[in-house]
């Protein structure tokens, strides 16, 4: 078990060590923690693990209002990343989520499954779902439709998480605090733009056109 | 949980936002392929709101019995040392996680992963595919057996050498605990020159490997070793302390 406070490196130079002329208290300053797991990248092999039949649907085939979102995982060099993995999850049309942590109780909408996960062995990822609602803001308003995205690759050494907001909900989008509080000319890297069939997402790691990427 | 109020008078949980310091961090320099791949902009803070705090149900339907023993796969045996590797899936208040879908995948005994893009003379087993899947129990239990992985080359600098892993994915109940990493074995030779390894800042670094458990092994069968994994837990404010480093 790797418990605080037993958990104590064994590096000297760790900031766990008091600082001179600083004494302990001899009691805790704050809860009983565990420290958390380090994360590490997926590397090139995710597929053995990762790869699910069903893993694209976040919503069943054939659910109305269904489309897809797809897109490419670019690097710094300009060049498709073949060996990511995106995720997504997103509250139902109804701006519920299909989730026992959601206080206002879990949704049920009929063949949403809310979460999706796809490679880009083919150069783009797809999945397939359905518009979000909207969803409280916190502070009194609404968020614009969105879906959060996780992307994994190798030369990752942690996820790095985004948002999908779709071009076409303009009017949510202008209300949106999480856009509202992003440089203007940053904003649009994180709009979908429609498509045949659904929508275009594609997601720079890096470059002058380098997605916004969020800490949660 | 400490937490927020959100309209509609809905209260939500806020998770532990761990310093940089305390993290992994995205690029490191000893491990080329962040250098294309990291992003170099200083990420945005994101409020934890609902879709922060919720994340998706998947358990026991995602899983089948055969799953929890790797060394058994197309009727016959995997070759190499067969390990159990066991523990808890924790929070970071110590609270278990239940139902929770752990995902594994790793190299066969000799270092070769079943995937067309690892080619080095090294021989598959038919009988080991390096796939593993197991949901949590009520205490957050989990345990697979399988073979102890071997070491392999990866080419990132010359004699580069990975240290025998195994790929863990957990996803926990919220989004903002999802964590993809590896789980190492105790006192591995090869650490001093791994950048995987070394890119986990050094105080957290024995929290990536596990310990080897007498108490488990089992008998004429199989070694065991124990991993805890820890995901974020609840955000919380410590006590103010006066400059004596009291408790004010």
């Amino acid at each position: 078990m790797t418990a605080d406070p037993l958990d104590v490196p064994p590096d000297p130079a760790d900031p766990f060590q008091p600082r001179s002329g600083q004494r302990g208290s001899g009691f805790l300053t704050g809860p009983l923690r565990l420290g958390t797991t380090p994360s590490a990248t997926v590397g090139p092999y995710l597929a053995i693990g990762l790869t699910w039949p069903d893993g694209e649907w976040a919503a069943a085939e054939g659910t109305a209002g269904g489309f897809w979102i797809r897109g490419r995982v670019v690097d710094g060099a300009g060049d498709v990343v073949p060996d990511a993995m995106v995720e997504t999850w997103q509250a139902d049309p109804d701006g519920r989520f299909p989730s026992p942590e959601d206080p206002r109780g879990p949704s049920s909408y009929p063949g949403f499954r809310g979460y999706a996960r796809a490679q880009t062995r083919t150069g783009e990822f797809a999945v397939f779902t359905l518009k979000p609602g909207r969803v409280p803001d916190g502070g009194g308003g609404l968020q614009a439709p969105h879906v959060d995205v996780s992307v994994f690759a190798r030369g990752l050494l942690d996820r790095v998480v985004t948002r999908i907001y779709f071009a076409d909900e303009a009017q949510a989008n202008a209300e949106d605090a999480v856009l509202r509080a992003l440089p203007e000319d940053r904003r649009g890297t994180l709009l979908a733009t429609p498509a045949e069939d659904g929508y275009r997402f594609d997601i720079h790691l890096q470059g002058d056109r380098e997605t916004v990427f969020f800490a949660v | 949980m400490t937490g927020t109020t959100s309209g509609g008078g809905l209260h939500l949980p806020g998770y532990l936002r761990e310093p940089a310091e305390a993290r992994t961090p995205l690029a490191f320099p000893g491990y080329r392929s962040t250098a294309l791949r990291a992003p170099l902009r200083t990420p945005v803070d994101l409020p934890q709101r609902l879709t922060e705090v919720t994340g998706p149900v998947l358990g026991e339907d995602r899983v089948l019995p055969h799953d929890a023993d790797l060394t058994l796969r197309r009727g016959g045996e995997a070759l190499g040392q067969r390990i159990l590797v066991h523990g808890r899936v924790l929070d970071s208040d110590g609270r278990p996680v239940p139902d929770a879908l752990v995902e594994v995948w790793q190299a066969n005994a000799a270092g070769r992963y079943r995937h067309v893009v690892d080619n080095w003379p090294a021989p598959l087993d038919p009988h080991f595919d390096g796939l593993g899947r197991v949901v949590t129990d009520s205490l957050g239990r989990y345990e697979f057996m399988t073979i102890k992985p071997g070491a392999y080359p990866w080419g990132n600098h010359h004699n580069a050498w990975r240290p025998a892993h195994i790929h863990f994915s957990l996803f926990g109940r919220a989004f903002t605990q999802r964590l993809v990493t590896q789980m190492y074995f105790p006192d591995d030779p090869l650490f001093g020159q791994d950048p995987i390894f070394n890119a986990i800042p050094a105080a957290a670094r024995h929290r990536a490997i596990s310990r080897f458990s007498l108490d488990r092994t089992q008998d004429n069968w199989a070694l065991a070793f124990e991993w805890d994994i820890v995901l974020r837990g609840s955000e919380q404010t410590p006590f103010e302390t006066d400059d004596d480093g009291d408790v004010a």
